[in-house]
């Protein structure tokens, strides 16, 4: 497994909503490199015939009864919210003007 | 009156039902601990004076009124700040979420309201409970109680220091690859992961899902039994908790009786690179458990060796996922939201504000696994590891009824040691990581003090899926066969704060 880049901690970082600084991008490219190398052992096990575990517990599909429950009011629910507007979370711009 | 504070919740409980002690005076006497010693140890992020103080009152007055009480009614419990409780904030050790409060409780705290159980406040813990030293709090670490330059494990440091510390009988924590049975094995208290899926984690901020469990930590066996024992069961909240009656594990602290039953030790969690004090405390547990009349044998693990890689891609994975909800647009914290940054900005700018470089690593490391070229070759391998991991657990429970390991390769290490060592840190949790992958049920309970440096050995001790009781069983019997030989409990050992 070839060993990450600078370049590719970057491009991680926006995928994953971080804006991090470029010292950062520096440290943590380091770090992943050397874990990832630490990591990359679970390749040893050979695989073909092993089915895998994404969870220990037996349960597939888990229904209840479609019925009305209460749930938080708009109130509630706004009142922790970092800005809140005509009962709704108010959210900085979302569509850029530039195409 | 004697101090309070150092009595067992059982003991606590029964001296409230009988109006030898008030609940308020208990509540009181715990508040006035915190405020003197708390500043040493800082295991709580919030006390709750007013909250923890009405309770204990209304606790008297259903007693006042004749009312009988249950098990643990009265006694003062700290609550891991991973677990949402209505109106006290709520961090998860995180910037992020500083000075969120959240709009309802945990099915674990309804339970404890429900069980008149005192809710103190909220403990300190690694941020979205990443690491095993409490030193990736965004508000400072927590020390151990036993040598205040020493971490007191992680990432439920706070739970463990508050009850090793006498700040209180006993806590709540979450064990997602060892939180809560490492800090109890170093700080020589008593935590249970109990079985995926036996406890709701309704309310319970994700951090590894597939992983993530909610169990008692406290300073005796029966403590712990006692407080898993109200916050056990099915809850139609949660779709991964099961539907199963709880084990009856109350009874089984108090057997006191291991003649018969089958004990393994595991040949893969000993050897190369485990303290010399652990690994003597760890053979005399075993001489111990077989002079109490258990049939001790050696039982193999061959793919425990490839427990701690794997769960170093599932849980970053999962994580990766789960906190892509603390995005600033509908709690905690927003940062750049100026009507010059657009959303994806805000969002960029809010999690690299909020989170802190543990977090920030592990979520890398997940979107890493995740990604299209790479899925197969990391997350894919590692579920199958899973897999074998399981089949392991299984063929050894053929053999015997549980198995045991040192909780931990070392005692508590120095405050600042692995900070800078992401890999060191790691394997901290190297005996703990397996039973969370399989799912089943694993304890940690006090085993001695390493001679080289008198810290706390933690004994592990794992049964299967559903079979929490075995663990009380053993750690019960073990718990009063070490009373026996040093005439008091471990814990008394420790030096006064």
């Amino acid at each position: 497994m070839a060993s990450i880049t600078r370049a590719e901690v970057s491009h991680l970082a926006r995928l994953a909503r971080l804006a991090l600084t470029d010292d950062e991008l520096d440290r943590y490219a380091g770090q992943l490199d050397v874990i990832l190398a630490s990591v990359a052992t679970v390749s040893e096990i050979a695989a073909d015939d092993i089915p895998p575990t994404s969870h220990s517990v037996p349960l597939t599909n888990v229904f209840r009864p479609d019925e009305l429950t209460p749930c938080l009011t708009a109130e509630a629910a706004l009142s922790q919210a970092p800005a809140a507007e005509d009962s709704r979370f108010r959210v900085p711009r979302m569509l850029d003007e530039e195409a | 009156m004697t101090d309070v504070t150092t009595w067992t919740a059982a003991r606590t409980a029964e001296s409230i039902a009988s109006g030898e002690v008030s609940a308020v005076e208990v509540t009181q006497a715990h508040l006035d601990r915190i405020a003197a010693v708390d500043g040493k140890v800082h295991a709580y992020l919030h006390v709750d004076t007013e909250g923890a103080l009405a309770s204990a009152a209304a606790v008297d007055a259903r007693r006042g009124s004749g009312e009988t009480l249950g098990p643990i009614a009265g006694v003062p419990l700290a609550l891991k700040d991973v677990l949402v409780q209505q109106g006290i904030p709520t961090t998860c050790g995180s910037r992020i979420l500083e000075g969120w409060r959240p709009p309802y409780d945990a099915t674990v705290v309804s339970k404890l309201k429900s069980a008149g159980v005192v809710i103190l406040g909220k403990t300190n813990m690694d941020e979205f409970a990443m690491g095993s030293s409490t030193e990736n709090s965004a508000f400072g670490p927590t020390r151990n109680p036993w040598s205040l330059d020493r971490v007191p494990g992680g990432s439920g440091g706070g739970s463990a220091a508050a009850v090793s510390g006498y700040l209180a009988p006993l806590a709540i924590g979450t064990d997602t690859g060892g939180s809560i049975r490492q800090p109890a094995a170093v700080t020589g208290s008593v935590g249970v992961k109990p079985t995926y899926g036996g406890v709701s984690r309704y309310g319970l901020v994700a951090f590894s899902s597939s992983l993530d469990q909610v169990g008692p930590c406290a300073r005796t066996v029966l403590d712990a039994a006692l407080l898993h024992e109200v916050i056990a069961g099915h809850d139609p909240m949660d779709s991964t908790s099961v539907d199963v009656p709880v084990p009856p594990v109350v009874a089984a602290a108090r057997m006191l009786d291991v003649r018969g039953l089958r004990v393994g030790v595991v040949t893969e969690l000993d050897g190369e690179g485990y303290q010399a004090g652990v690994r003597q405390r760890f053979a005399e547990a075993v001489e111990l458990l077989s002079s109490l009349g258990a049939e001790v044998v050696e039982v193999s693990c061959p793919s425990f060796s490839y427990a701690l890689p794997a769960y170093y891609l599932i849980a970053p994975s999962e994580a990766s996922s789960n906190l892509a909800r603390f995005d600033g647009m509908r709690f905690g914290l927003r940062v750049g939201d100026d009507g010059a940054h657009s959303a994806e900005e805000v969002m960029a700018l809010t999690r690299a504000a909020g989170f802190g470089a543990e977090v920030k690593r592990r979520i890398m490391l997940g979107t890493y696994a995740l990604s299209s070229g790479y899925y197969d070759a990391y997350y894919g391998q590692a579920q199958k590891v899973r897999t074998l991991i399981t089949r392991d657990f299984a063929a050894a429970f053929a053999q015997v009824d549980v198995l045991i390991s040192p909780t931990t390769p070392t005692t508590a290490f120095p405050i600042g040691e692995r900070a800078d060592d992401p890999m060191a840190m790691y394997l901290a949790d190297l005996c703990t990581i397996p039973s969370n992958l399989a799912g089943n049920t694993a304890m940690s309970i006090p085993c001695g003090l390493a001679p080289e440096d008198g810290l706390p050995v933690g004994l592990q001790i794992m049964a299967p899926t559903f079979a929490d009781d075995r663990l009380y069983r053993v750690g019960g019997t073990l718990e009063a066969a070490y009373v026996d030989r040093w005439g008091h409990p471990l814990l008394e050992e420790a030096p006064a704060l």
